[in-house]
């Protein structure tokens, strides 16, 4: 299926910018027509990266990219790596265990340091609600927010809602249950962003202790029966549990949360028949979801999920770097 | 140097009836005298207003040109940094002004401000101190705190506290709501304070203890203390003016300037305190002066030290309550000085003969702007940057003598 079917929301609006940012730091500050945009650019990169052996463009030939993690990752800094150097740019990868993040250097210096080496753009994860917004203000190049703290994960969002859109035609009037440690996860945050944007019903599923105060002001329904969360619904989309929160302080442990909360072939029968089932990775098999559900290629989207991400992600960094690339009509 | 005797003219009075004031040998000597004595100083104020300097109860910060700036004459000091627990760190705290401005250092409730033992208090009340405070966190242990009050009260001191059950406001960086939902920072429900005041107003009840609490900014806790002053319990409490101008949308885009410590509350919360300050439920309006560099302030919001530096722009907004019609100009005053020495046991803090010549003249309509950029502060982290204000002390005297 392609972008054939729907541009959600809205079409783009007349005679504007298609995207008027100079960074990526959270869905919040999109509106549904960008998100639509970059959605579409991420369909020719879909097609590219499945085309065989050349799986190149050289769009970005030239530039260079930072990935700045400072905070551990393999699979996003994996995705975007791929992302940026299938579109021909040069890829620098900084951890923050090898940097002078450790040595007591504030964020700021850091900014700094990396804006001072004429980086292109960034792509930054930090493990603190807000610091890529803080660097952002400081760098001369697009920041991309590969997720900071508990705040947002925009790349996250964008390829959870194309591979929603590609798998059941449309990202609009859906129903999407997102069930689990949604307090901790900027996943969720920038998911019920979006989704609540695009016009679909968004229902949070989760114990009493891992779901945010004031979740009716994001305008979505909540759930601690996982049952009654998933009736109906045509995506559920899961989250990943961290391990120290099943020592007792916010859930008693793991076995009582998979009885709960656990996603198995049964519970997901109250779902939608043809519903699909989601996952960020990386999964606690046998925790929050059973693995026959994780492995049902009829339901589970989570190995798509990681395609879309590199396709995204391409369309990100490309969009985001027009103005610096002079590509006409971006000035 | 002999002191010439001081004669304030074509001033209005509290920001009422114009009138004069005269000061001799640093002490008010007379409202409305109908002769001033031979060689007296004499300024014609204008029309602008006369009152007693501002005592600006819990500070952090000696920071003689802010509080010079904003009309403070004296300043009661938070024992935190030091912390202040034995005399001769209060001595040195109280001379710590000199000259120029009163430092009322106040006394670590426990050593270490650790919440265990109690302090040397009757030792620093000796050494200067004029009240006792738990610091930026309160007390955990209840045991503790009724000690502390009992103590304190047989010394005669008020224990000024804070109001957060550390329980649930463990790790947290704002308030419940909406805001942090959507900013992703850890947050604690505003209960936390009404749980906080609750306990220690039972301990009041207990001890007969005099207690202030330095800042409340909820309802539920402006409530509790209400109804304790209705019972006639000696209880007292304060706010700064960000929580009665500003509510937790101020925290968007992760402005650290805005992370204060209680957090910044809802919108609702905010109103019940406009409302706690024009029905008296409110004694005290303070800076909760903390200057902080960019060190602690320009990190991601969570990693940030809470604070602000409010001594610049405690009067404008003060004059702002006026204006707005919550409380009465002669009212503010009360707030700002009046109530303050009351609770420190000071000779001042009204325009009253015989009390000390500490005295600000304002000029209550000039418009500014607040910018974090040019502040006499030694930092710059006011959460009102950019706001258009109005007034501001044009002349200080401490003692009757000009410091400004």
């Amino acid at each position: 299926m392609t972008n054939a079917t729907t541009r959600p929301a809205s079409d783009y609006p007349p005679g504007g910018d298609a995207f008027r940012h100079r960074h990526l730091t959270g869905i919040a500050q999109l509106t549904p027509w960008e998100i639509s945009y970059i959605l579409d650019a991420a369909e020719q990169w879909v097609d590219l990266n499945r085309s065989g052996a050349a799986k190149h463009d050289d769009a970005l030939a030239g530039l260079t990219i930072i990935n700045a993690f400072f905070e551990n990752s393999t699979r996003t800094l994996l995705s975007f790596e791929i992302a940026g150097k299938r579109l021909g740019a040069d890829v620098v990868n900084m951890h923050a265990a090898q940097s002078s993040v450790k040595k007591g250097e504030t964020l700021i210096d850091t900014a700094m340091t990396l804006n001072a080496m004429r980086a292109d753009a960034i792509v930054i994860r930090h493990s603190a609600s807000g610091a890529v917004q803080l660097i952002a203000d400081k760098v001369d190049c697009p920041v991309l927010n590969a997720g900071d703290g508990r705040h947002e994960h925009p790349t996250q969002a964008l390829l959870d809602a194309l591979t929603i859109r590609r798998r059941l035609g449309k990202v609009e009037g859906l129903t999407i249950a997102i069930c689990g440690d949604v307090l901790h996860s900027r996943v969720a945050r920038s998911n019920i962003l979006a989704l609540t944007l695009l016009g679909n019903e968004v229902r949070v599923v989760a114990p009493p202790t891992l779901i945010p105060p004031a979740m009716e002001r994001m305008h979505v329904a909540t759930f601690t029966d996982m049952d009654e969360g998933i009736a109906g619904a045509d995506v559920v989309m899961m989250l990943r549990l961290q391990n120290e929160r099943m020592d007792g302080a916010y859930l008693p442990s793991a076995r009582e949360y998979h009885a709960l909360y656990g996603l198995t072939p049964q519970r997901l029968e109250k779902a939608k028949p043809d519903a699909i089932v989601m996952h960020p990775g990386p999964m606690n098999r046998g925790v929050e979801i059973d693995s026959s559900v994780a492995d049902d290629p009829a339901r589970s989207t989570i190995t798509e999920q990681v395609e879309m991400g590199v396709a995204v992600r391409m369309a990100c960094l490309d969009i985001l770097t027009r103005r610096t690339r002079k590509v006409p009509g971006w000035n | 140097m002999e002191l010439k005797p001081l004669l304030i003219e074509n001033t209005r009075l509290l920001g009422g009836e114009t009138g004069r004031l005269l000061a001799v040998d640093g002490r008010i000597a007379a409202l409305n005298p109908a002769e001033a004595p031979e060689g007296a100083e004499r300024i014609d104020a204008k029309g602008q207003w006369l009152a007693p300097g501002i005592i600006d109860l819990g500070v952090f910060a000696t920071d003689k040109p802010a509080f010079h700036f904003g009309g403070i004459t004296r300043a009661a000091l938070m024992p935190d940094g030091g912390p202040l627990d034995n005399p001769g760190l209060v001595e040195r705290a109280a001379k710590g002004g000199k000259p120029g401005l009163w430092v009322h250092p106040l006394a670590a409730a426990t050593k270490g401000l650790e919440g265990r033992e109690l302090a040397e208090i009757g030792l620093m009340k000796g050494a200067g101190a004029r009240a006792v405070a738990t610091g930026r966190a309160r007390i955990a242990d209840a045991g503790v705190m009724r000690r502390v009050l009992a103590y304190a009260a047989s010394l005669g001191l008020t224990v000024i506290a804070h109001a957060e059950d550390e329980g649930l406001t463990h790790g947290a960086v704002a308030t419940d709501g909406e805001m942090a939902t959507r900013l992703g920072l850890s947050s604690a429900p505003a209960i936390a304070e009404a749980m906080a005041v609750a306990r220690d107003l039972c301990l009041v009840e207990e001890t007969g203890a005099a207690l202030h609490f330095r800042q409340l900014t909820t309802a539920r806790a402006l409530g509790l203390v209400r109804e304790a002053k209705a019972r006639g319990f000696p209880v007292t409490c304060g706010i700064t003016p960000a929580h009665l101008f500003l509510s937790d949308t101020a925290i968007g885009d992760f402005r650290t300037f805005a992370r204060l410590s209680p957090p910044l509350r809802s919108e609702d919360d905010r109103h019940a305190c406009l409302a706690a300050v024009a029905d008296g439920t409110i004694d005290v309006l303070a800076s909760g002066h903390d200057p902080r560099g960019p060190e602690d302030k320009r990190l991601p919001f969570a990693e940030a030290l809470p604070g602000m530096a409010g001594a610049e722009t405690l009067l404008a907004m003060g004059l702002q309550l006026v204006r707005d019609g919550h409380v009465t100009a002669a009212r503010l005053f009360d707030l700002l000085a009046a109530n303050p020495a009351r609770l420190l046991g000071l000779d001042a803090g009204r325009l009253a003969v015989g009390l000390e010549a500490d005295l600000i003249l304002i000029d209550e309509g000039t418009p500014w702007q607040v910018d974090a950029k040019k502040m006499a502060a030694w930092a710059g982290n006011t959460p009102f940057d950019g706001m258009p204000v109005q007034g501001r002390a044009t002349m200080l005297w401490k003692g009757g003598q000009r410091i400004r």
